[in-house]
């Protein structure tokens, strides 16, 4: 009876967010025809953009790896009842951190070490700044989702402030950037594809923590914070412990995404490391049901979105904002639709009638 | 009329300015969301709703040349918003602090998609008031331009102030926020009054964005705003949820965002973007001071979910 009612009530955590997709899909088609384009089309052309040619699942895989670790930002501290919005923030840090620790290493340094350094110095740098709102809600008790998000506006200052000033390269005139890392030393691609590592890195970080939280007494214990703070304190869990670890491992798996943006795609550290990856995590967590599993889905799909704007752009004449107007009602329509979790009576063991 | 040399007296001067000019619309944000929060109700979407009320302020004042028309236009859009955000959040099981992260990317790509054919012509701006014209120093006088929805701003502040601690819809609004079972007892639809409460902190927002848009920076552009909207949220958690705060809250943030531009017009322009981040290092730090872990904030609303 246990079984089916957990195979229930996965099947309904399937079928809802499909059904608030589609809602969506359906809003969104509206809007596109009041804004004078015709929905059949914009829909073949975005699903041409994002799965149509094998170079546009290619770009659409390229944008889904850094969703994917953008996700896990705000996907894991869900586990213990925190919303935390500042993936970009750590995504700008773990970038920057990253180029800092590949420039200070001395030349001649192997690409294998080099990157391996970045890598590393990239989640701790992102560990760093969501860690950094998980203590300060556990031992101030400031609210973490506006914590994480002002840190988020400090971190892109100080990237503006380190690529336009102390570390810009002279040569980058009219776009700030840092000294480049040298194009022996970039991340390659996946073999026979034109994607890059990073999408290896985010499905194994996804792996990695869906065990940690389902399959560990850690994440336990995290979900059991999650569910009932005080009566977890009282069984003598260590709360704040659990917060602040899993808020500097949701930060480095973000930070990894910027490490990986610098070393696989610029090259170096600059403004558009700031592209908006990590506001697109959140609504990929909650799309999701903060599952880090059913993070990868959807940041494909999501990326596929992303990745089509262009092409709407380019042959309907619609502004590139479009896929923002998509993903905004989207997200909208995902947390109106968590309304009607425990409405539905297939959803519900038969025996109970 | 020369501009006369006033040496380091410049910089106090423009952060007076400045403050004021920054100031406006982070009063009116905080000052709905002020409204909002006291209703047991947190509505971090309004964001999204500056924005929008930038962009259809802008939209209006340049299709109709009426520029308090494009005010008016961007506070019913901001109520819209706010509507949406209240009917969605009284179905039971949603966060509102979700919806309101969602409303803000929603907000944001609705404005920049609507808002494309409008960021190269010219509209017509708000009127300012000199009431510089008694000085002969150029300088004196273009800070004493104070903009018209400024004074608007300093005459709602005891207005809402009287109206949560003098009147029975102020009270009734009080009441909600800070316990829903007393409220029902009383026979008040709780559902009801978060819906105006939002809806009023919306229409706000929406004119806190036009001024962004019809008095400075004066035009739009899709970098408009630089997260106001979420700052001034949490300037109300500095700000107590009392208006009289709010404003003084707003003049420093003001003031603190002022200071960049100042300096970097003496010429001194290194750090100038650690300098912009003064705002939000400013809300941090004072979150981390005013904050507990032990206890509750002092006059926090009972219902409000931020602070618990």
């Amino acid at each position: 009876m246990i079984k089916s009612e957990r195979i229930l009530s996965g099947i309904e955590a399937f079928a809802l967010p499909l059904l608030a997709l589609t809602v969506s899909m359906f809003l969104f088609g509206i809007f596109v025809m009041l804004a004078g384009a015709n929905p059949g089309e914009v829909f073949a052309l975005m699903y041409k953009g994002a799965f149509g040619t094998s170079f546009s699942i290619q770009n659409t895989l390229q944008r889904a790896a850094p969703l994917i670790l953008a996700a896990l930002c705000t996907a894991l501290p869900a586990h213990l009842g925190m919303v935390i919005i500042g993936g970009e923030g750590a995504l700008v840090m773990g970038g920057l951190a990253s180029v800092a620790a590949a420039l200070a290493l001395p030349d001649g340094t192997t690409p294998l070490i080099l990157q391996t350094v970045m890598v590393l110095t990239g989640m701790a740098a992102g560990g760093f700044w969501i860690g950094l709102s998980g203590a300060l809600r556990h031992y101030r008790g400031v609210n973490e989702t506006i914590s994480s998000l002002l840190l988020t506006y400090i971190a892109i200052a100080i990237l503006n402030h380190m690529v336009s000033g102390p570390m810009r390269d002279p040569a980058s005139l009219n776009k700030p950037s840092t000294m480049p890392i040298g194009d022996e030393n970039m991340i390659g691609t996946l073999p026979g594809m034109d994607v890059h590592w990073g999408l290896v890195f985010g499905i194994v970080f996804c792996i990695i923590t869906y065990i940690l939280m389902y399959r560990t007494t850690f994440g336990f214990a995290a979900r059991m914070v999650g569910g009932n703070a005080r009566a977890a304190a009282i069984s003598g869990l260590p709360v704040g412990r659990l917060l602040i670890v899993t808020c500097v491992i949701a930060g480095a798996a973000t930070g990894l995404a910027g490490a990986i943006e610098v070393a696989a795609v610029h090259g170096a550290a600059n403004a558009p490391l700031a592209a908006g990856y990590g506001y697109t995590g959140i609504l990929i967590a909650f799309l999701a049901r903060q599952n880090p599993l059913a993070v990868i889905p959807v940041a494909i799909l999501l990326g596929g979105i992303d990745a089509s704007g262009g092409l709407l752009q380019r042959r309907l004449d619609l502004p590139d904002a479009t896929v923002f107007v998509l993903q905004g009602i989207i997200f909208v329509v995902i947390l109106a639709s968590e309304t009607l979790f425990g409405r539905f009576k297939i959803f519900k063991p038969k025996e109970a009638a | 009329m020369e501009a006369a040399d006033l040496g380091l007296w410049s910089v106090p001067l423009a952060i007076f300015a400045g403050a004021i000019r920054v100031s406006t619309p982070f009063l009116f944000v905080s000052l709905g969301e002020c409204l909002t929060e006291r209703s047991g109700r947190i509505n971090l979407g309004l964001e999204g709703t500056l924005v929008m009320g930038a962009m259809s302020a802008y939209a209006i004042s340049y299709l109709t040349g009426s520029p308090w028309l494009g005010v008016l236009v961007a506070g019913v859009v901001g109520s819209g918003f706010g509507f949406l955000h209240a009917i969605i959040c009284n179905m039971p099981r949603v966060n509102d602090i979700a919806l309101g992260i969602a409303l803000m990317l929603f907000g944001t790509g609705l404005a920049f998609f609507l808002g494309k054919d409008f960021i190269q012509p010219q509209a017509p701006n708000l009127p300012a008031i000199p009431f510089g014209w008694w000085s002969d120093i150029s300088q004196i006088r273009s800070a004493l331009d104070i903009n018209v929805l400024f004074i608007i701003g300093v005459l709602l502040t005891p207005a809402i102030a009287f109206f949560l601690k003098r009147t029975r819809s102020g009270m009734i609004l009080r009441t909600v926020g800070d316990s829903e079972d007393a409220a029902r007892a009383m026979g008040f639809s709780v559902a009801r009054v978060r819906m105006l409460a939002t809806m009023a902190g919306g229409f706000l927002a929406g004119v806190g964005g036009s001024f962004l848009s019809l008095y400075y920076p004066g035009s739009w552009s899709e970098g408009l705003s630089s997260g106001q909207g979420i700052t001034a949220v949490a300037l109300v958690i500095f700000a107590r949820w009392n208006p009289l705060y709010c404003f003084y809250a707003s003049l420093l943030f003001g003031g603190a965002g002022a200071l960049g531009p100042a300096l970097q017009a003496v010429g001194i322009t290194s750090g100038y973007y650690l300098l912009n981040a003064a705002p939000y290092i400013l809300t941090l730090v004072i979150m981390i001071a005013a904050s507990s872990s032990s206890r509750r904030l002092a006059g926090a609303p009972g219902e409000l979910s931020v602070t618990r």
